[in-house]
């Protein structure tokens, strides 16, 4: 790699050749404020909070499209930059609705921090407000314009990483805003609903639609009994939205804090994420032996689902008719776990504790209803857990480690996996290695699959008979492996997709801000939660398997795909 | 050109077919492209811009930007008569505002409005620059100066 030596702030400072101004400095530990840059977007240069001043250069540069170059020298902190930079922030928030108290980001909020760290005491523009009614269409996400600072984030997370491009400026000067496709509400548009356009936007302006007060009025409720199932991937982050370190592993201090909060029982996401290997391992078996539709892919996804509905609808045969593990929870806890407890299904309420936004969307799907009411009443990010347990004083870190009920609280380290990219691929190839070649697997580590390529392939041989495998998480990289089938150009068997970049643990409901370490760190929690867990092949699950003796049958009985299984619906790319 | 899976299969705009395609493998042809769609259409339907962007592999929420920041473009049908009522300081000393209500009162439509059957657009303007004549109003390329709220109805009557 070629470096170059540039000066900042009187400092011989040495950067890879190709780096910005801004990128030359962090790595020196120089600080540059910015709003508009996000360190895996494309620069924009659009907000000018990064300017700074470039010896030769006729005005202030913005550090974050500026390339370094060699004998450059620059000044981040001279009082011309210091005054340019305030002013930016000050027109911004001349007119911004001073909400704080109210928002949903206060304390977590970028522009806050900024006004805060630029010295801005008052502001000495006087805009007019907007007055954008807010968009409440959308089950997963509320849009907020007024608080928008048209920084076009959201926009490039939507269309660089998702490849769905639903958001767009619209109009131009004062008029300017971002809005879905021809101003519609979000509900009305190919939305995937994944919320990465809310892990990305500095303000209050994209948020995850909340169903806290649902849940504290379900629980204050004699009459319901309130169940709760807690994604994989929320076992290591719920932590990290309350202060802890990135990858802490809370398992035991999350059940505990649930209890507190007045759940009846805590169950667990892993055991219907072991449930959903059994259906959807058999699903590829059967396929493998009948020859088709292959490659069969996962389904687990509820964005990726509805992105494949909106855009490759062609390819609605290949995803695998299995519910994800969330719905299968909530279809088993309202018919088999009711009747054991003597319940009626509409007394039953299913909370869902996810690293996701598009898992509200998939709650309300209407087909999503096993027993003749919805599988789940009501879904819960991580942030909006963490939330909850604000509100109700609970000192997280201080609580004791406990336990999961059973039955629906048993699981294996198979069931942890799902919620990093390649999960849910390995979890599915233990058990179908086993079930196909009556053998017991050597190492039950297929890292081939694991780790954060955007799409990782491997070969598996089952016995003399390959199956050749693909994964991809975030939706640009899925298209390139959905493009290849669709061009018939692949010959895989089995593939994983996983909406958000790096699986579950990166999903849209996720702690923010959130970025690459982060997502390592919470991977790497996940396989540590599998390598400690006694169980660690779905179809070893004791619960899982007294489920198919007691009530079920067998995978893929008729009983299981009244229950487990779904169907698709083609819908608009616009 | 894949079909999408809206169900329109038909192609409803022929014109659109001959200017895609006398624009095939041109960059940069987005802007000319949509000049000539409007000036086929009068303005630019969305199901244009869906088709746009199939054709071009440019996302429609990036076409729609382009075709709301400049004000060249119209994105909804464009009434046959345009009609301008001048809000210059002239004008509006002599009671263009006037004029102006009467002519929304005639059509119930806004500036920025186009009847429902597709008469008459009014389009919100500054000045029109014949200040002698105020207050002015212009309907296509006609100017009708020394104007009074009752003259309103007659002159708007003049167009079919
Ligand atoms: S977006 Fe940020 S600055 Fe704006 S009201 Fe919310 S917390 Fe305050
Ligand atoms: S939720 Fe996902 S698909 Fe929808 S606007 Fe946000 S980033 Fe785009
Ligand atoms: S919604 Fe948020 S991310 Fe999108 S442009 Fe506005 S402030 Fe930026
Ligand atoms: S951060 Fe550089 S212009 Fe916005």
């Amino acid at each position: 790699m070629e470096t170059i030596t540039l000066t900042i702030d009187g400092r011989e400072v040495q950067a890879a050749k190709g780096m910005t101004v801004l990128e030359a400095a962090r790595a020196a530990g120089i600080k540059i404020p910015t709003l508009c840059y996000h360190p895996e977007l494309r620069p924009e240069g659009a907000c000018r909070l990064c300017v700074v001043e470039v010896k030769g250069a006729k005005s202030l540069v913005a550090s974050c499209v500026m390339p370094a170059s060699n004998g450059m020298e620059v000044y981040t902190n001279t009082p011309f930059v210091r005054e340019a930079r305030r002013t930016a922030l000050e027109l911004l928030l001349a007119n911004h609705p001073f909400e704080c108290l109210t928002c949903d980001r206060n304390g977590n909020c970028e522009l806050q921090t900024l006004a805060h760290d630029l010295g801005v005491r008052e502001v000495r523009y006087q805009g007019e407000k907007r007055n954008v009614p807010k968009d409440t269409s959308s089950p997963a996400l509320v849009r907020d314009p007024n608080k928008c600072i048209l920084c076009g984030r959201c926009v490039r997370m939507c269309g660089e990483v998702q490849n769905v491009n639903a958001l767009g400026y619209v109009g131009r000067g004062w008029d300017t805003l971002i809005l879905p496709l021809f101003n519609r509400n979000l509900a009305e548009v190919a939305c995937v609903a994944c919320g990465q356009c809310s892990t990305v936007c500095p303000t209050g302006a994209i948020t995850e639609k909340s169903y806290v007060d649902e849940v504290w009025k379900a629980l204050g409720d004699p009459k319901k009994h309130v169940v709760v199932q807690t994604a994989p991937a929320t076992r290591v982050s719920v932590g990290e939205a309350l202060g802890m370190a990135p990858g802490s592993i809370v398992t035991g201090k999350m059940v505990a804090a649930l209890r507190r909060l007045g759940f009846d029982r805590v169950f667990d996401t892993d055991f219907s994420a072991d449930l959903t290997i059994m259906e959807e391992g058999h699903e590829l078996i059967e396929r493998l032996k009948e020859g088709g539709p292959l490659p069969l892919i996962t389904s687990c996804s509820p964005g990726w689902v509805k992105y494949c509905e909106h855009f490759y609808p062609e390819l609605l045969p290949h995803v695998s008719t299995c519910k994800s593990p969330q719905q299968m929870f909530g279809a088993v806890a309202k018919t088999y776990y009711a009747e054991k407890m003597g319940l009626k299904p509409e007394d039953v309420y299913v909370v869902s504790i996810m690293p996701c936004t598009a898992k509200k969307f998939e709650a309300q799907r209407p087909e999503m209803t096993a027993s003749g009411v919805p599988d789940v009443d009501a879904v819960l990010t991580t942030r909006e857990l963490a939330r909850m347990l604000k509100e109700a004083g609970i000192d997280f870190e201080g609580l004791p480690e406990e336990e999961y009920d059973a039955p629906l609280g048993i699981s294996t380290g198979a069931g942890a996996i799902f919620g990093a990219t390649g999960g849910v691929m390995e979890a599915a190839l233990r058990t179908v290695y086993e079930v196909v070649t009556g053998k017991t697997l050597e190492s039950l580590d297929f890292t081939a699959v694991r780790g954060l390529d955007g799409v990782k392939e491997a070969s598996v041989d089952l016995d003399g008979k390959t199956v050749k495998v693909a994964v991809a998480h975030g939706l640009a990289n899925a298209k390139k492996v959905l493009d290849r089938i669709k061009a018939g150009e692949a010959d895989w068997q089995f593939v994983e997709i996983m909406c958000c970049p790096g699986g579950c643990i990166g999903g849209g409901g996720q702690p923010i801000p959130v970025d690459r370490e982060k997502r390592a760190a919470r991977i790497k929690a996940i396989y540590e939660v599998d390598a400690s867990m006694p169980l660690r092949k779905s179809h070893e699950n004791p619960a899982v398997q007294t489920l198919y003796k007691e009530y079920l049958g067998a995978p893929l009985s008729e009983k299981a795909h009244e229950l487990l299984h779904t169907h698709y619906t083609p819908r608009s790319r616009f | 050109m894949s079909a999408c899976a809206c169900g329109n299969t038909a192609p409803k705009y022929p014109e659109l077919q001959e200017i895609l395609s006398r624009h095939e493998g041109e960059k940069g042809s987005l802007i000319p492209i949509l000049q000539e769609v409007q000036a086929a259409y009068g303005y630019i339907p969305e199901d244009v811009i869906k088709e746009i962007s199939l054709a071009l592999d440019i996302p429609a929420t990036t076409i729609y930007g382009v075709a709301t920041f400049y004000a060249q473009f119209h994105l909804k049908p464009r009434g046959r008569h345009v009609v301008r009522v001048c809000q210059g300081t002239a004008c509006h000393v002599r009671g263009g505002a006037r004029i102006l209500a009467e002519v929304e009162k005639e059509l119930g439509i806004k500036p920025g409005e186009t009847t429902e059957d597709l008469r008459f657009s009014l389009e919100p303007v500054a000045c029109l620059g014949c200040c002698g004549l105020a207050p002015v109003m212009m309907v296509d390329e006609d100017t009708h100066g020394r104007m009074t709220p009752d003259k309103v109805a007659s002159v708007l009557a003049r167009y079919e």
